[in-house]
């Protein structure tokens, strides 16, 4: 293998990877402040790309405006899910919540099959993100640049927007106790709200990217992804905004050097995601930027 | 008292629930019997979602073109019962057995995808219900099964057309090959490719490069980036239309400009809409084309189709309403409803005019056809040629 064809892997590698760490993003984001596997995170993230393809096929206006109300539409539609399945059992034992989850996510999946039927349709790609630039013998499309960079920018926007503002500080104190925070007067309800229509629409975003990477969308385009996006959030440190980045890097950047070094494992390559999952919980179980969780009594 | 009052809620309508449940199977039960005498029933089991939805999608729709236009026989009424197989092996041997233990059906029709019909092969065959391929290509779908028939040719036939066009009309001397390692389609047409591809160039080296990948897959750049540094002359990558046309899309983008080939799954138009121009100059061989109609009933079905559904006919639609027509005419030469029967009656199938062609059946079950070679042009699937079989 010479240098030429390593950095072609080194871009295909980031490529995928920066589209798995945006994805992360969004679920980690969600766990970080309920404490809630969103088991729909996938399904809501193909609620965003379909969304987005009737929008455009169906609507005159401009791709960049019908992005941008898919994207706000997934919001409001994570807030909804929320109401209907979320809340309802808000003290109930974690195991129900979950178990709502994973119900949740087969009714949208079979919903979307009534509703949009289970042929692909292809996705619109806008020129700007088809371009292909060339250096030497290695080609990269545009979207590569556009991911990491969109990533890196939601990142930076988060932890600005946790760390610093008040509505950031509420959802902390949510985070570490829920109970507590109500009785300082921060309406947990209105920051649960908000901490959804924020996760769902980075999912939105993760699927607009995904779609425009891979235009073929069928309504159960959000399993995979969704999957590999939560082993990206665990291996990173679940709740960890930073660590989901991390993450998914090393799950994108994994799955291509796998098959680009090891051509004849290429058939296990999604069994390389669940074989980084399970060594992650044996030898470091909060992930890698996870802090450790010592229980006080 | 809140919990009582749930529990007791929960306790009635399951109790109601199971009341309503032992109705409707009695009612169905009664119903069915009823109407057995006048009712000759054919399950058809494809995938209608899933990775390969719209091939099981256009099967269907020729099946249901075939029983609007000829919907009797023995002067019964045929009735047909359709199922979603899903794209999955698993739901693809439920819906199969579902056919047969719930619905009573006479013979059944699929499915799409050689790894779908497989799953079934050993349930028709200890039921002994008989059951036509329309368009599973793998030779392993017939081999020793004697409920199992198909009405196309199988991949080592296809695979050799297409190892004649790349070796003839592209003059490639060195082939690499891209196949998806979960479907017994992809892999059986990989293997006879790479069989008379090596035996017309007469090197045991030129095949440069193999490589796979799974069903579902979207990333292929780190496949293709391998295969790019074997500079092959020509790339066969038989698989789904959907994964086959973003891995040419990747393909395309990373500067690999060689010819890349097919078979028949990738007539889809799907395949036309995810790879956009991407897909411009791909050759893949198939079982049909409207441009070179063979028989009389070729015309009738073309006409039908374009009335009832409003576009242009396809390949799968036009096997699906062919295997329709070979069970019918088997039931009609053995006069009875009795699978047994029907079996032998299809298995003598002779000469028999559908719209794809005329259908013999071999000793095997399948069926011995020409192949049609089409390419995609100016966002259209172009006949190009018509191979004989040999």
């Amino acid at each position: 293998m010479n240098f030429e064809i390593f950095i072609q892997h080194l871009f295909n590698g980031i490529s995928l990877g920066s589209l798995y760490a945006l994805i992360a993003i969004g679920y980690t984001m969600v766990y970080g402040i309920l404490r809630l596997i969103n088991f729909a995170h996938g399904d809501i993230f193909m609620i965003g790309i379909y969304t987005a393809f009737y929008g455009t096929i169906f609507t005159p206006l401009p791709w960049w405006l019908v992005f941008i109300l898919a994207i706000l539409f997934t919001g409001l539609f994570g807030i909804m899910l929320e109401k209907a399945v979320y809340k309802p059992l808000r003290n109930s034992p974690r195991i129900s919540i979950l178990i709502s989850a994973i119900g949740a996510s087969f009714l949208l999946e079979n919903l979307a099959i009534v509703v949009c039927g289970g042929r692909p349709k292809a996705f619109p790609i806008p020129d700007m993100f088809s371009r292909v630039f060339h250096f030497g013998n290695v080609s990269v499309l545009s979207l590569t640049f556009y991911i990491p960079i969109i990533t890196l920018i939601i990142l930076l926007c988060l932890l600005y927007f946790i760390n610093k503002t008040k509505t950031g500080m509420a959802m902390r104190a949510v985070s570490k106790d829920y109970e507590a925070a109500s009785l300082m007067g921060i309406d947990v309800n209105k920051i649960i709200s908000i901490t959804f229509f924020i996760g769902s629409s980075l999912a939105c975003t993760g699927g607009l990217m995904w779609g425009l990477k891979f235009p073929q969308i069928t309504p159960l385009i959000g399993i995979m992804p969704g999957l590999k996006c939560f082993i990206a959030a665990v291996v990173g440190g679940i709740g960890n905004i930073t660590g989901a980045v991390v993450g998914g890097f090393i799950l994108g950047l994994g799955e291509i050097m796998l098959v680009a070094f090891l051509p004849a494992l290429t058939g296990y390559r999604d069994a390389f995601a669940f074989v980084l999952l399970i060594l992650i919980l044996l030898i470091k179980p909060t992930g890698i930027m996870g802090k450790n969780l010592t229980e006080k009594v | 008292m809140k919990r009582i009052y749930l529990s007791l809620i929960l306790v009635v309508s399951m109790l109601s629930s199971l009341f309503l449940a032992g109705c409707s199977v009695k009612e169905k039960e009664e119903e069915a019997q009823n109407v057995d005498e006048n009712v000759i029933r054919i399950g058809v089991f494809e995938p209608m979602t899933g990775a390969s939805a719209a091939g099981g999608e256009m099967t269907v729709e020729g099946i249901k073109l075939a029983n609007e236009m000829f919907g009797e026989v023995l002067g019964k009424k045929v009735e047909l019962v359709i199922v979603d197989n899903k794209s999955d092996k698993v739901e693809a041997a439920n819906a199969a057995s579902r056919l047969i233990e719930k619905n009573k059906v006479s013979a059944i029709i699929g499915s799409y995808g050689s790894s779908l019909s497989m799953a079934a092969g050993d349930l028709v065959k200890s039921a002994k219900v008989p059951a036509v391929g329309c368009s599973p290509t793998n030779p392993l779908v017939t081999l020793n099964n004697d409920y199992y028939f198909r009405v196309c040719f199988i991949d080592p036939f296809q695979g050799t057309v297409m190892a004649n066009y790349a070796f003839k009309d592209l003059k490639a001397k060195k082939a690499a090959i891209i196949q998806d390692v979960t479907q017994d389609y992809s892999v059986g047409l990989s293997k006879y490719f790479v069989d008379s591809f090596k035996e017309l160039t007469g090197d045991e080296n030129s095949i440069v490069g193999m490589t796979s990948y799974n069903t579902g897959d979207q990333d292929f750049t780190a496949q293709l980036t391998n295969i790019k540094q074997t500079n092959p002359d020509v790339i066969f990558a038989p698989g789904n239309y959907g994964e086959c046309a973003l891995l040419i899309k990747q393909a395309r983008s990373l500067g690999i400009d060689v010819p890349i080939l097919g078979g028949d799954t990738w007539e889809a138009p799907e395949f036309i809409d995810i790879g956009k121009e991407a897909v411009e100059g791909a050759v893949f061989s198939t079982h049909f084309t409207s441009e070179a109609a063979v028989t009389d009933l070729s015309k009738k079905f073309m006409d039908a189709y374009k009335k009832k559904y409003n576009k242009e006919p396809n390949t799968f639609a036009a096997l699906g309403f062919d295997d329709y027509l070979v069970i019918l005419d088997s039931i009609k030469r053995a006069n009875s409803s009795d699978p047994q029967k029907i079996r032998d009656a299809i298995a003598q199938t002779k000469e028999f005019e559908g719209a794809t062609g005329y259908i013999t059946l071999d000793e095997n079950g399948d069926a011995v056809k020409s192949a049609i070679i089409k390419k995609v042009e100016n966002g259209k699937f172009n006949y190009l040629d018509t191979i004989q079989p040999k």
